[in-house]
């Protein structure tokens, strides 16, 4: 009889266990959003901020937030996308390979206050490009590098053999079968890998704070021409971003309003990550339609 | 006849597409892994110019408790990093600690008593909680933990404490994921058998799944203190930021990362300050490569027994 009850004792700690952990995301979410959506609105989104005075707005931290992940995607996609091809398709299992995967491994390990510290000797430092966009999407870049690998890599794996004998067979060159048949047929899985990828490029903070900088100067919103200080696309100009934006208020403590502005640029934080997570599962489940129905 | 020949010996378009390929794409694998060594050719040089050109001696860095670079004792800067060291340590310990019972208990629950509950709900709950950007953690470990420490511990509320809960939260998905993982690959043959002999649920669990899960069990733990040990803003923005030998949980400490991001934006590149901070980083890099270690013994050894 000992052994049923301590059966549904086990039992009930375990529902509790799991019902705490939920509490805990109902009440992390909840606390953000509740302090967080009523600083939301237009103006909060664009106006740029204020260091001294109250009511300053994260306009210019948003934009570089995008810009920066929009540039990191950019170089990182097609190093990875390269990598990982040949990675599944032309290495051959052996000594090399395996330490080529502990290295990619030790690299996806790294912390990334790490990857942010390299990132301002080789950028900043030594490749002279001082405090700029450019160096945090290359520092971004190392950091975002080995799980975008590993994910396409993943969804390259996941495309049956007989696709690519089928390619063979056919005559053309492994090269062509990769791009023109397996890639294709990888795409959504990679654009859902990508997705995710994306959101924690978007919340990275650590690696950006000696890389892309802690000040916002300000844009001019009407210049677009990349080769001007004030222009919004200008690369080589310092750029902080939303997260590294709440982890300078915060840790300052000079903006009066500071706690207010963090809530709601947490927020806003929050349900960019919260978009991408959806976006992947809405492509996850594209995927998954297309493989069953085969339209 | 000279055409024929010359299409035989000649490269055709589509073996040069071939070739030019898989350069191409062995040239970004190599790149990836240039940059690997890169990291630690960085890190190592600038990290071992503290005990080169600076003089100071390992011992004393490693075991010193005194961290204040601007200082000089018998000509030796005080750069003894031991209490980061420790407060590092602690609260990668005590966070992982704490948020083991929650990560198997979930686990469990994801994957022996409610799978379809667990996918439906507990699966987007562990997505969520990764996506979280640690900043906000940061943040809402700022606002809520701190003031809740100090209203009942009194004092400032910053503190190993306080970073220890917000490492909770943090680490908690990482090391249920990947128990998760472990629990799965138990054989479903097990969990019969053992139930076929009569045993409760909770005894197959405790008894045979748990113990044939046990590496995988380890390595996520080793995952979980790896990502402990290597988080910087949010620990930085709730530990309190003062370098000394921690001698309370509630009290002011710092860690490696925490001195790490506050410090190097203000020294000087090549200065004494600056190449201690660079050592630090060091520490870190090698600590990363000691869990990296740690897991592929793990995951040999589990080879083993099967």
């Amino acid at each position: 009889m000992n052994a049923k009850r301590y059966d549904k004792l086990a039992t009930g700690l375990l529902y509790t266990i799991a019902g705490i952990v939920v509490l805990i995301l109902l009440l992390l979410l909840g606390f953000i959003i509740i302090r967080g959506l009523p600083q939301l609105s237009w103006s909060f989104l664009t106006t740029p901020s204020r260091a001294f005075t109250a009511g300053g707005g994260i306009g210019i931290q948003l934009f570089n937030s995008i810009y920066l992940l929009i540039l990191t995607m950019l170089i990182s996609m097609p190093i990875a996308l390269g990598a990982s091809i040949y990675l599944n398709e032309y290495a051959k299992p052996g000594k090399v390979t395996s330490i080529i995967r502990t290295m990619i491994e030790i690299l996806s390990s790294l912390p990334s206050v790490v990857v942010g510290l390299f990132g301002f000797l080789l950028f900043v430092v030594q490749f002279g490009l001082s405090f700029s966009i450019l160096s945090g999407a290359l520092a971004l870049t190392v950091f975002n590098l080995p799980l975008l690998t590993r994910s396409i890599e993943d969804a390259l794996k996941s495309i049956s053999n007989d696709q690519r004998n089928g390619g063979l067979a056919l005559g053309i060159s492994k090269w062509e079968t990769v791009t023109k048949i397996i890639l294709p047929a990888a795409v959504p899985s990679i654009v859902s890998g990508l997705i995710l990828s994306a959101g924690r490029v978007f919340g990275e903070a650590a690696a950006l704070i000696y890389t892309a900088g802690q000040s916002a100067p300000a844009l001019n919103f009407a210049n677009w021409n990349p080769f001007d200080i004030d222009s919004p696309l200008n690369p080589m100009r310092p750029a902080e971003t939303l997260a590294v934006h709440i982890w300078k208020i915060n840790s300052e403590g000079i903006m009066p309003d500071s706690s207010a502005v963090s809530a709601g640029a947490a927020a806003v934080l929050i349900i960019v990550v919260l978009i991408f997570n959806l976006l992947a599962r809405w492509i996850g489940r594209l995927l998954f339609k297309r493989l069953t129905a085969g339209s | 006849m000279d055409k024929i020949r010359e299409s035989i010996l000649t490269k055709s378009h589509a073996s040069k597409l071939e070739r030019r390929g898989k350069i191409i794409s062995f040239m970004c694998l190599g790149g990836i892994c240039l940059i690997v060594l890169a990291i630690f050719i960085f890190i190592a040089y600038r990290g071992l110019a503290t005990f080169t050109s600076d003089h100071v001696s390992i011992f004393k860095f490693l075991g010193g408790t005194k961290w204040n670079p601007e200082v000089t004792e018998n000509g030796h800067p005080l750069v003894g990093a031991l209490p980061m060291i420790t407060g590092s340590f602690l609260i990668t310990i005590l966070a992982t600690l704490l948020a083991l019972p929650f990560a198997i208990g979930t686990a469990l629950m994801m994957t022996d008593i409610t799978p379809k509950m667990g996918t439906r709900i507990l699966q987007p709950v562990l997505e969520l909680l990764v996506g979280i950007p640690s900043v906000v953690y940061g943040f809402v470990g700022l606002t809520v933990v701190v003031p809740f420490m100090r209203s009942i511990f009194g004092g400032s509320g910053f503190g190993i404490l306080a970073g220890t809960f917000v490492l909770f939260v943090m680490v908690l998905p990482t090391i249920t994921s990947m128990t998760v993982d472990a629990l799965k690959s138990v054989p479903k043959d097990y969990r019969s058998a053992s139930l076929a002999l009569g045993a409760t649920r909770w005894q197959t669990i405790y008894k045979v799944v748990l113990r044939t899960a046990t590496p995988g069990i380890l390595t996520a733990i080793v995952f979980g203190m790896a990502r402990a040990f290597g988080e910087a803003l949010a620990v930085q923005m709730v530990v309190g930021n003062a370098a000394l030998m921690p001698t309370s949980l509630v009290a002011p400490a710092s860690t490696l990362t925490s001195v790490l991001t506050t410090g190097i934006g203000n020294t000087v590149l090549g200065t004494v300050q600056n190449d201690a901070l660079w050592s630090l980083a060091l520490i870190l890099l090698l600590m990363s490569l000691a869990f990296n270690l740690a897991i592929h013994l793990i995951a040999k050894r589990g080879e083993l027994k099967r």
